[in-house]
């Protein structure tokens, strides 16, 4: 074993530099530091990363940070980074004329975990608060004996409280191998207040008397253990909740369209699957057109695909309604093999302009990654963003349906079509905006789908049967009832999904709806008052 | 139910006809050609993969029919339709030999469509080539596998992954399709696992339907298995386009390769093309070819196949990529090039004896053989670490091409099968 100093500070680091730019430290960059990052097997490269970690080095970040990122490669038994088509030499900066190709370097993910936590060492003395607590936060459930000094040094200079919590769990995990029974009893002790993953199982091992001497230390373990546990059990459940959310957020935009066309106006609009899918192609198109012409705003794409969207369902469904359903109104069964028909030929349609095959739509990059509830649980930022947009839109759509002159019309045209026309109401217009809105909001639907599952023609096939058992369990007729619905199926779901896996919970959940229905055709809620003819 | 089903059969129908249409123009010239059959789903849930193979099979004919094609004769391909419905690739293979009178066939992806399209081939005396790796348990006369049997890929990708390199894994979630390649594949990796001295209590097993596209709850359940004890390892066996949503929400969720690997036996540079790859990288897949691998004859295969996604204006043309299926496209339509050669005849039966020990140099780097006996090819083994660019770096891999053994040692009963397929 190498023997390690130390990591200095940010200053330490630069007073070095300057002091030894032609000196000592210069052999550990020799041609064998570049053979063995290359060819050495991978406790060869451990062991020099680890040595180069303790070097003090400030180009072992730059180092490190090229190897994690795939941009480092041989040059003539140079370290050399290509950087906008030019080699640069890692250590003086300079540029090279590598004779033949650079040989890249390329590591596995046991050498990988290595860089990871050097580079996250190195990072704890950086200078933004943000980058420290991104290094200390990953240290913690990851730090080793070496680590010590290093974290010691961190935590006596951190002023950051969030940072220092995190150094301190960090230390304490480090800490659990020390000789000496009292520091090992704190480590355990304060290791308690962490929610990793990691801890628990390296707490759990130190219940053994083998791995464990010390009596009150294996008993403070099982308490935190406990502590632990009883954290993680709660974020768990919080995550359950959170994706049973999610999915009955996705069933409401699915199902919120046909609340309208089909629980309001009266409509079984077969092809109310393929409107989704038309959402989500004029998202695709939209973000064809922004790669192609705006490549600059292609970050930006889904605030104009969900207008687009929304105005192209719309006007493909008040054709809809303008062609073929007004004709059929008080004729379900004419109406639902219409609706059919028209469903074919869309996706035909869509099979003739775009291709058979599911389409690209990539998560803009700030719909990537997720939110960190507690360790372990992250809340993916494309569900939470759709769960907000599910609840813009019943907004917009309960405010538009409730608080405008168009959705009095609309439902005064539902409840007495005669009587709305007596008193001048343009019932025919109305209904093709209404059954437009409908359709738009499933656009919206299908934008939303589009960024979490495939999007090919025959996608809307999968969401029909949902979106109707969404709106025929909450009751016709009305808004609240799709939504307790689709939340109920949502977290239900989830739960049994968690429980009997995905095959039986699906099972389930139909079984339960045609019980419920038998019990309550009316669905959960009733509109109350007198009722609108059948 | 009854409506999806008949929504199925009128869409197919509709998808037929235009196929049908396609088709016909090219038979003029029936005469002086020998017709191909490319039997690949090009919509559906399995569009993602297939699709690719139907273009490298038609690259590889217009090679081969540039430098003369073959006996003297063009090659001609006739492309069907089998739309990821399985019952349909039955009937497509039926049209294809029957009606088409097609010298051989290049098709299929599942185990499932290759288990339909079987009793036709049988029964018609067809030739199969399968160009996708599987779980073996198979041993046919008129099929020639050309992809990967488990002991050149899932064995070595789990020995892997317990070494000290791969992580030291000691607990193992098996994550598939629901269909008749990840449960036969589990089912021997159980057997190895067990014979490796993991417990049954350090396995979780997991299916999910064609096309499931909610990954949230089993990544939860991968994070809580992960968390109650040992180093854990996912293998995936999910086929089609479910990987889309599977790893997206894998990178969302934050679960590291560092921490929780996942290799994966269906997923190679193709269908990571929707999927923004930075999150994952590390995770790995095992195959026999990747496409970053530096050899003269890989660097000759993947420009043709750009040259060829340029000419013909594929979607994405400029980002087209190679994988281990395609590869073993390519080289199935150049071992029965050969094998029709020695035979000088396109006959199935003469065919079939030419093909043992044919062999050429691959785009894997190695010289890949068909064995004398088995129907499968000598094949090396890579294991590849996504990186951030969507392709693999290969971080382990085997000396040579290794011979494939149909009959997994670890299922009992295996020993007493022949390695020969019954005549």
């Amino acid at each position: 074993m190498p023997h390690r100093q130390p990591v200095r500070s940010l200053a330490w680091w630069i007073a070095l530099w300057i002091l030894c730019t032609c000196s000592p430290l210069r052999a550990e960059w020799d041609a064998g530091l570049a053979a063995t990052l290359a060819n050495g097997d991978s406790e060869a490269r451990i062991a020099a990363i680890r040595q180069l970690v303790t070097s003090g080095d400030p180009k072992v970040a730059v180092l490190l940070k090229a190897l994690a990122e795939d941009g480092l490669a041989v040059a003539d038994g140079r370290l050399a980074r290509p950087i906008d088509g030019q080699w640069i030499d890692l250590e003086s900066g300079a540029t090279l004329t590598p004779t033949g190709t650079p040989e890249s370097l390329s590591i596995n993910n046991r050498v990988r975990r290595e860089v990871q936590s050097g580079l996250a060492l190195l990072r704890l003395f950086d200078a933004d608060p943000k980058v420290r607590l991104e290094a200390a936060s990953s240290l913690q459930s990851r730090a080793t004996p070496e680590m010590i000094p290093a974290l010691e040094k961190a935590l006596g200079q951190e002023q950051d409280a969030t940072i220092h919590d995190h150094l301190f769990l960090g230390l304490a995990l480090a800490r659990l191998s020390s000789k000496d029974a009292g520091q090992r009893l704190a480590a355990v002790k304060a290791l308690g207040e962490s929610a990793s993953t990691t801890v628990r199982v390296t707490l759990s091992r130190l219940l053994e008397p083998a791995a464990e001497p010390d009596e009150t230390v294996r008993r403070e373990a099982r308490d935190s253990l406990k502590r632990i546990e009883r954290r993680l059990a709660l974020g768990e459940a919080a995550g359950a909740l959170f994706s049973g959310i999610s999915l009955g957020s996705i069933l409401l935009l699915t199902a919120l369209g046909l609340a309208i066309t089909y629980g309001v106006m009266g409509i079984l609009n077969m092809a109310h699957g393929e409107l989704l899918m038309i959402g989500a192609y004029s998202t695709y198109a939209v973000q064809m057109l922004f790669r192609n012409h705006l490549p600059n705003l292609l970050e930006g794409y889904l605030f104009v695909a969900i207008p687009v969207a929304f105005v192209v369902t719309a006007l493909v469904g008040m054709l809809m309604e303008r062609t073929v359903i007004r004709w059929l109104y008080g004729r379900p069964l004419e109406t639902l093999l219409a609706t059919w028909g028209i469903s074919l030929m869309l996706i035909q349609a869509v099979r003739l302009l775009f291709g058979a095959q599911n389409v690209e739509v990539a998560n803009p990059g700030w719909m990537s990654g997720g939110v960190a509830l507690m360790p372990g649980v992250v809340l993916p930022w494309n569900r939470i963003i759709i769960t907000l947009l599910a609840l813009l839109v019943l907004g917009l759509t309960w405010g538009m349906l409730n608080r405008t002159r168009l959705g009095l019309f609309v439902r005064a045209v539902t409840q007495n079509r005669a009587m709305a026309g007596c008193v001048g109401v343009p019932t025919g217009l109305i209904d093709t905006l209404a059954f437009g809105l409908g359709a738009g909001i499933a656009g919206l639907g299908g934008v939303a789908i589009s960024q979490i599952a495939n999007v090919g023609p025959d996608m809307g096939q999968g969401y029909i049967v949902d979106s109707f058992l969404v709106v025929v369990l909450g009751g016709v007729g009305q808004l609240a009832g799709a939504v307790w619905a689709a939340m109920g199926l949502g977290i239900a779901g989830k739960l049994l999904e968690g429980w009997v896996g995905a095959v039986i919970a699906k099972i389930l959940m139909l079984v339960f709806i045609i019980v419920f229905i038998q019990k309550r055709p009316q669905g959960l809620f009733v509109l109350k008052g007198r009722q609108m003819e059948g | 139910m009854q409506r999806r089903h008949f929504l199925k059969v009128l869409s197919l129908a509709a998808a037929t006809l235009s196929l049908g249409a396609m088709s016909f123009p090219q038979g003029a010239q029936a005469a002086d050609t020998i017709k191909v059959g490319i039997l690949h789903s090009l919509s559906g849930t399995m569009a993602i993969s297939e699709t690719a193979l139907k273009e490298t099979a038609l690259m590889t004919i217009e090679e081969i029919n540039a430098k003369g094609g073959v006996l003297g004769k063009k090659l001609e391909p006739v492309v069907v339709d089998p739309a990821s419905n399985w019952p349909l690739f039955a009937e497509k293979a039926r049209q294809l030999l029957s009606q088409d009178k097609v010298a051989v066939v290049f098709g299929c992806w599942t185990s499932v469509s290759r288990k339909s399209v079987l009793p036709v081939f049988k029964e018609l005396n067809g030739l199969l080539f399968y160009p996708v790796q599987y779980e073996g348990e198979e041993l046919e006369k008129n099929v020639f596998y050309t992809g990967a049997a488990p002991n050149q890929q899932a064995i070595p990708a789990v020995e892997y992954l317990m070494s000290e390199d791969g992580g030291g894994a000691q607990r193992f979630v098996l994550l598939g399709t629901d269909y008749v390649y990840p449960r036969t594949t589990n089912k021997i990796l159980r057997a190895f696992l067990n014979a490796k001295k993991i417990a049954d209590a350090d396995i979780l097993e997991e299916y999910t339907p064609f096309g499931h596209a909610d990954y949230q709850t089993i990544i939860a359940k991968i994070k809580k298995f992960a968390s109650e004890g040992k180093k854990t390892a996912v293998i995936s066996t999910i086929n089609g386009d479910s990987n889309v949503p599977f790893y997206k929400e894998l990178g969302n969720a934050g679960l590291k390769a560092t921490e929780v690997p996942v290799v994966a036996f269906s997923v190679g540079e193709e269908e990571l093309r929707g999927v923004d790859t930075k999150p994952l990288v590390g995770h790995l897949a095992s195959w026999n070819y990747f496409m970053s691998l530096k050899n003269p004859v890989n660097d000759g295969f993947t420009k043709m196949y750009k040259d060829w996604a340029a000419k013909n204006k594929l979607p994405g043309a400029d980002k087209v990529v190679t994988n281990d299926p395609m590869e073993a496209t390519y080289i199935g339509l150049h071992l029965w090039k050969q094998a029709v050669e020695k035979a000088k005849t396109t006959d199935v039966d003469p065919v079939i004896a030419a093909m043992a020990g044919q062999a050429m140099q691959g785009p894997s780097g190695f010289e890949i053989k068909m064995d004398e006996k088995n129907h499968h090819l000598h094949k090396p083994v890579f294991i590849g670490e996504v990186r951030a660019d969507g392709q693999f770096n290969v971080v382990w891999k085997t000396p040579g091409p290794v011979r494939a053994a149909p009959w997994s040692p670890y299922i009992p009963g295996n020993d007493k099968k022949s390695d020969e397929p019954e005549k």
